[in-house]
C-alpha cells in the first residue's frame, strides 16, 4: 500500500513537518523548534535506517536495480505516476540531506524575524528534496525540483542580509530559467522515448530499458536537460547565481542550499541526461567537459581574491561543485564514483563551512576576513572547527576531501587521449589552489593577531551550535577514514548507467 | 420542429430561470429596502444551479438541425465557467451593496446572467448564426457592466473604449464569415463549411478571411495585436468585472475558438491558421509579459498577465486533439481559481481602503498574514510553480504543444518557456512587495467580508488541491474525448 513504503515516509514527514509548524503560534519559539528537532531527528534516524538496510538487502543478494521500488498512477491521461525507488547513490543523498536539515535546524537555533514562516519555507524546500531523491519518475522529479526551488526566494529574500533582493530574485529566475531548458528536455524524452505502439512513459528505468530515442534527438536533449541541471550544479556560465546567492542567504539555507540543493543538479545530470541519452553523452561530453573545467579552475582562482568569507566559500562551491560535473563526464565508473563521493564530502564540508561562518558573523557581524583575526584565541572551538572544514576542503589525507578527490582523478586519468588529459591536468592544479585560498584565510582568520579589540569578548560556541557542527565533523571524518562502503555502494548503482553507455557508443 | 428541442438546452434554461427569477424580482421590489434579499437569492440560486450543471448526465444533444450542439465537452466548459462565475458573485456581494450601486444592483446580475447566457450559445453553436448571437449577447451586456461605476470617469471611458472595440471586431469577423461563405457553398454550419473547403482550394481570399476571424476573435481574447483595449478596460471598470473579463469571458471565447478551429477549418488547418495562430501566441505570451512588468497599478497588472495567459490558453488549440483540448480545458479551470484568488484579495483590499498600486502592498504581511498568504499563492499558482495547480496546468498544456513531435512545436513551447521565466519575474514582485519591502504596512489590518473570504476559501483550496488531485484532468480529458479530434 501507499503508506507501506519507507520511501513515501521521506516525503510524508516533512509534509507532516510543515502541518505541524502551520499550527504552531508565530512566536511560539519552543513548540517551533520542537516540531522541527522532533520531525528532522525522524527524519536522520529513517535515513541511517535506510541505509543499514539497503546494505544489509545487498549482501543478502539482492541486485535488483532500485530497491524499494513501487509506482502509483497520478495523470491517468498521460501516464503520469508517483514512482519511487532508490539505489545506492540515492540513498547515501537522502542521507546527507537528513544530515544537514538536522544541522541546518540546530543552526537556525535563533532565527529571527517570523521564526514560523521560516522553518515552512525550510520544510517546504526539504520536502522537494526528499521527494526528488526518491522519485523515479520525470514529472514527480521534476515536480520536487521546482517544489525545492521556489522557497529560496522568500528564504533570502526576507531573511538574509547584504543585497538579499537581487540575490534572490537572481538566483530565482537563474534556476528557474535552468529548469525551463530542462523541462523542454524532458517532454522531449517522454514523447520520444518510446517505441511505436507502446504508452508514452515519464518512468526512467523503462526509458532507458527500451533506450528508443533516436540520434539526433539526443544530441538536442542532452544539451537541454545537461544545461537544466548544469544550471543548478553551477556549470561555468551559469554559475553566477551562487556566489550572490550564497552569500545572502542565511546559514541554514546557505547549509542546505550549497550542500544538498547544488546536488541535485549532478544528481540530474547522471540521473537524466547522462542515463537516457547515452549517445549523446559519449557523443558532446566533451563540450561539458571544457565547460565545468573553466569551472573549477575559474571557481578556485576566484575564491583566492574575495575578502567576503561566504563569497570565498560559494566560489569554492562553484569549483568543487564543477568537479563534480567534470567526474560524471568522464563516463566512467571510478571518475563517476569520485563524483558521488565528492557531493557528499563537498555537501558536509560546505555546510559545516557556512555554519561556522554563521556563527562567527553571529558574534562580530562582519565577514570581511580584514576586520577580524586571531578567532582561536577567542573562541578555540569554533577556530579548531574552521580549520577542520579547511582541511577537508583543501583534501588532506583522512578527510573526505581526498578520498573524493583522488577517485576522481585516477578515474579521469582513465582516459589516454590528449584531450581529456590537458584538461584532467589543469583541473588538478585546482587542489593546489584551493590550499591557497583556504591556508591564506586560516593563517590571517584563525591564527593571524586579533584585529579588533571588541573581539576579546566574544564567546566561544552554544550547545546548540556544537551538536550541530559535530555532527558534521563526525560525518566529514567518517568519509574519510571507512570509504570503501560507501565506494562500494556506489560503484554496483553505476553499473546500468555504465552499460548504458557502452551499448551507446 | 416542436418546442421539446428547447428542452435539451438544460444550461441554458438554467441559467435563463434564474435570469427570470432575478429580474421579477427586481421589478417587484422598486422600494430600496426589499431588495436585501437580492444578493443572497441570486448567489444561492446560481449556486443551486451550478451544482445541477455538474450534476447532469452528460450526453450528446443536438437541436435545430445540429446549429445547437451539446457535447460533453461544452458541458464541462460551462460547469467550470459555472463555478467561475459563483466565484465572481461572492466576490462582489459586498460591493453591490455599497451606496453608489445598491439601488441597480438588480441590472448588475442581469447583465451578468445575459452575458453567460451568450457565452453558452457561443460554446454549443455549431452553426456561426448562433455563434454571432452568442456573441454579441455576451459582449454588448459588458460594455454596460463595464461603465457600472457610471460616476466614475475611468469607467465611462473603458465603457466606451470597450463598446467601440467589441462593435469594431464584431464587424471585422463578421466581413471574414462572408468571405467564409463565399467558399462554403452557402453554408455556414461548421460541418458543412468543413467538407466544402478541401485543402487544396486555397486562395488570397480565404487567406484574408482567417485573419479576419482570427481578428474577430482575437479581439475578444485580447490575443496581440488585438490587446490594445485591454489594459484600459480592466483598470476602469469595477474591479467584479475586471475578474470576470478576465476568466469567464476569456475562458468561453478559448473554448469556442478551437471548437471552430477544429470543425469548421480543420481541414485548411495546416495551411492557414496554424501559422497565424502560431505567430499571434508569441506575441500574446512575449508582450503581455513585458508590458506587465512595468505596471504599477494592480488592476492594469493583472491584465496584462491575463494577456499572456491568453497565449497559454491558445497553446492547447496548436494541437488539434483530445490531450489539446482536456488540458486547455484544464488550464482555464485553473487560471480560474488562481485568477479569481488574486482578484478576491485585490477586491478586498480595495473596497476597504480604495488602494491598488503595487505600492500599497509593501509590508502586507504585518497586518494581513491570510490575506498575503492567499495572495502569495495565487502569484505562485499564476507564475507555474508547483505544488500549486498553475504548476500542472502550464506542466500539461506544453506536454499537449509537443505531443506531435514536430520541430516549430518545440521551438514554441520553448519560447513559452523562456516566458514563464519572465512572468515569475513580476508575480514575484508583488510577492516581494508583500513580504520584504521595508517600511510600515500601508494597508491596516481588517477582516474582510463574507462573500470575500468565501471566495477566497474556495480560490485558495482549488489552488492546493486542482493539481495534487488528478481528478479534475482526468474530467476534462474525458470529457474532451469528442468525435473529430485526434488522440
Amino acid at each position: 500500500m501507499f503508506f507501506g513504503n519507507i520511501l513515501i515516509w521521506f516525503v510524508v514527514v516533512p509534509i507532516l513537518m510543515l502541518a505541524g509548524l502551520a499550527l504552531c503560534g508565530q512566536n511560539n519559539m519552543k513548540a517551533i523548534r520542537g516540531v522541527m528537532v522532533t520531525c528532522s531527528t525522524v527524519l536522520l534516524g529513517m535515513s541511517i535506517w535506510l541505509v543499514c538496510d539497503f546494505l544489509a538487502q545487498r549482501a543478502a543478494g539482492n541486485q535488483a536495480e532500485m530497491l524499494w521500488m513501487d509506482s502509483w498512477m497520478w495523470y491517468k491521461p498521460l501516464n503520469i505516476h508517483l514512482a519511487v525507488g532508490v539505489d545506492g547513490i540515492s540513498v547515501l543523498m537522502l542521507l546527507l540531506t537528513s544530515i544537514i536539515v538536522f544541522a541546518g535546524t540546530f543552526a537556525s537555533w535563533k532565527i529571527n524575524p517570523l521564526p514560523k514562516n521560516f522553518f515552512l519555507w525550510y520544510s517546504l524546500l526539504s520536502t522537494g528534496v526528499y521527494g526528488f531523491f526518491i522519485s523515479i519518475d520525470m514529472f514527480t522529479m521534476f515536480m520536487f525540483y521546482e517544489v525545492a526551488l521556489i522557497p529560496m526566494y522568500l528564504l533570502i529574500g526576507v531573511w538574509g542580509t547584504g543585497r538579499k533582493e537581487y540575490s534572490a530574485m537572481k538566483l530565482t529566475l537563474m534556476l528557474m530559467g535552468g529548469s525551463a531548458f530542462l523541462m523542454l528536455g524532458l517532454l522531449g524524452i517522454y514523447w520520444h522515448g518510446t517505441p511505436e505502439g507502446m504508452p508514452h512513459t515519464w518512468n526512467i528505468l523503462e526509458i532507458s530499458h527500451y533506450g528508443n530515442i533516436d540520434y539526433g534527438w539526443q544530441n538536442l536533449l542532452f544539451v537541454f536537460t545537461f544545461v537544466g541541471f548544469g544550471v543548478l550544479g553551477a556549470m561555468f556560465p551559469f554559475h553566477t547565481w551562487s556566489p550572490d546567492g550564497h552569500a545572502c542567504a542565511p546559514t541554514a539555507v546557505s547549509m542546505l542550499h550549497a550542500g544538498v540543493l547544488m546536488k541535485l543538479g549532478g544528481y540530474g545530470c547522471f540521473r537524466i541526461a547522462i542515463f537516457l541519452l547515452p549517445h549523446a553523452a559519449n557523443e558532446l561530453a566533451w563540450i561539458f567537459i571544457i565547460l565545468t573545467g573553466i569551472s573549477i579552475v575559474y571557481g578556485a582562482f576566484s575564491a583566492c581574491v574575495q575578502t567576503d568569507l561566504k563569497y570565498i566559500n560559494a566560489y569554492s562551491s562553484v569549483s568543487h561543485c564543477g568537479m563534480v560535473l567534470f567526474a560524471l563526464l568522464m563516463l566512467n565508473t571510478t571518475a563517476m564514483t569520485g563524483a558521488i563521493l565528492q557531493m557528499l564530502s563537498h555537501g558536509l564540508m560546505t555546510a559545516l563551512f557556512f555554519a561556522l561562518i554563521g556563527m562567527i558573523y553571529g558574534r562580530t557581524h562582519t565577514r570581511d576576513i580584514r576586520q577580524m583575526g586571531g578567532l582561536m584565541k577567542i573562541m578555540p572551538y569554533l577556530g579548531v572547527c574552521y580549520m577542520i572544514a579547511g582541511f577537508a576542503s583543501l583534501g588532506l589525507p583522512g578527510m573526505s576531501g581526498f578520498v573524493a578527490e583522488m577517485t576522481i582523478f585516477f578515474g579521469s586519468f582513465e582516459h589516454a587521449d590528449m584531450f581529456h588529459r590537458i584538461f584532467v591536468i589543469a583541473a588538478t592544479t585546482s587542489i593546489v589552489i584551493t590550499a591557497v585560498y583556504i591556508l591564506r584565510v586560516v593563517g590571517k582568520l584563525i591564527l593571524g593577531p586579533v584585529q579588533d579589540e571588541h573581539h576579546l569578548s566574544l564567546t566561544d560556541a552554544t550547545w546548540w551550535e556544537r551538536l550541530s557542527t559535530v555532527t558534521l565533523i563526525a560525518c566529514l571524518a567518517g568519509i574519510g577514514f571507512f570509504p570503501n562502503w560507501l565506494s562500494e555502494t556506489i560503484q554496483h548503482s553505476f553499473k546500468p548507467i555504465v552499460d548504458a553507455l557502452a551499448m551507446a557508443i | 420542429m416542436g418546442y421539446s428541442q428547447f428542452g435539451a438546452m438544460i444550461p441554458e434554461l438554467i441559467i435563463l430561470g434564474i435570469f427570470l427569477v432575478v429580474f421579477v424580482a427586481d421589478v417587484f421590489s422598486r422600494d430600496g429596502s426589499a431588495k436585501k434579499f437580492l444578493t443572497p437569492m441570486t448567489t444561492v440560486l446560481f449556486g443551486l444551479g451550478t451544482i445541477a450543471i455538474w450534476l447532469l448526465p452528460s450526453c450528446e444533444v443536438s437541436v435545430f438541425g445540429g446549429m445547437y450542439v451539446n457535447d460533453t465537452a461544452s458541458m464541462a466548459i460551462k460547469a467550470i465557467l459555472n463555478i467561475g462565475v459563483f466565484i465572481v458573485l461572492l466576490q462582489s456581494a459586498h460591493w453591490v451593496e455599497s451606496d453608489e450601486v445598491a439601488i441597480r444592483k438588480g441590472e448588475f446580475y442581469e447583465l451578468l446572467l445575459v452575458t453567460l447566457f451568450g457565452m453558452y450559445l457561443m460554446i454549443s453553436a455549431r452553426h456561426f448564426l448562433l455563434f454571432v448571437i452568442g456573441l454579441e449577447a455576451a459582449s454588448l451586456p459588458l460594455a454596460a457592466l463595464v461603465a457600472f461605476n457610471k460616476k466614475h470617469y475611468e469607467s465611462d471611458e473603458a465603457a466606451i473604449k470597450y463598446i467601440l472595440t467589441a462593435v469594431f471586431s464584431s464587424a471585422i469577423l463578421l466581413m471574414g464569415l462572408s468571405f467564409v461563405y463565399a467558399f462554403s457553398g452557402g453554408s455556414l454550419y461548421y460541418s458543412d463549411i468543413y467538407t466544402n473547403i478541401a485543402s487544396g482550394q486555397m486562395s488570397g481570399l480565404l487567406i484574408v478571411a482567417m485573419a479576419f476571424m482570427i481578428a474577430g476573435i482575437g479581439f475578444k481574447l485580447s490575443l496581440v495585436p488585438f490587446h490594445l483595449w485591454t489594459a484600459d478596460v480592466y483598470q476602469g471598470a469595477p474591479t467584479a468585472i475586471t475578474s470576470y473579463l478576465s476568466v469567464i469571458s476569456k475562458g468561453a471565447t478559448a473554448f469556442a475558438f478551437f471548437i471552430i478551429f477544429v470543425q469548421a477549418f480543420g481541414q485548411i488547418y495546416p495551411d492557414c491558421w496554424e501559422w497565424m495562430l502560431y505567430a499571434v501566441i508569441i506575441a500574446t505570451i512575449t508582450v503581455g509579459n513585458l508590458f506587465a512588468i512595468r505596471q504599477k497599478n494592480l488592476k492594469r497588472f493583472m491584465a496584462f498577465s491575463s494577456i499572456s495567459q491568453a497565449g497559454y490558453i491558445m497553446l492547447g488549440a496548436m494541437t488539434s486533439s483530445t490531450i489539446g483540448l482536456g488540458s486547455m480545458m484544464y488550464y482555464i479551470f485553473v487560471y480560474i481559481v488562481s485568477n479569481l484568488g488574486a482578484f478576491a484579495v485585490i477586491t478586498s483590499i480595495e473596497n476597504k481602503t480604495g488602494k491598488v498600486g503595487m505600492d500599497d502592498y509593501d509590508g502586507l504581511h504585518k497586518t494581513n498574514p491570510w490575506l498575503s498568504f492567499a495572495m502569495t499563492l495565487a502569484m505562485f499558482s499564476l507564475a507555474g510553480i508547483p505544488p500549486f495547480a498553475g504548476f500542472f496546468s502550464k506542466f500539461l498544456i506544453f506536454t499537449s504543444a509537443t505531443s506531435t513531435g514536430s520541430m516549430p512545436l518545440y521551438i514554441l513551447v520553448l519560447i513559452a518557456l523562456i516566458n514563464t521565466i519572465i512572468s515569475l519575474y513580476y508575480y514575484l514582485l508583488v510577492v516581494k512587495a508583500i513580504w520584504i519591502n521595508p517600511g510600515e504596512a500601508k494597508v491596516e489590518a481588517f477582516k474582510s467580508n463574507t462573500g470575500e473570504r468565501a471566495a477566497l476559501w474556495i480560490c485558495v483550496a482549488g489552488i492546493v488541491l486542482f493539481g495534487l488531485v488528478p481528478y479534475i484532468y482526468e474530467y476534462c480529458y474525458n470529457a474532451a474525448l469528442i468525435p473529430g479530434l485526434g488522440q
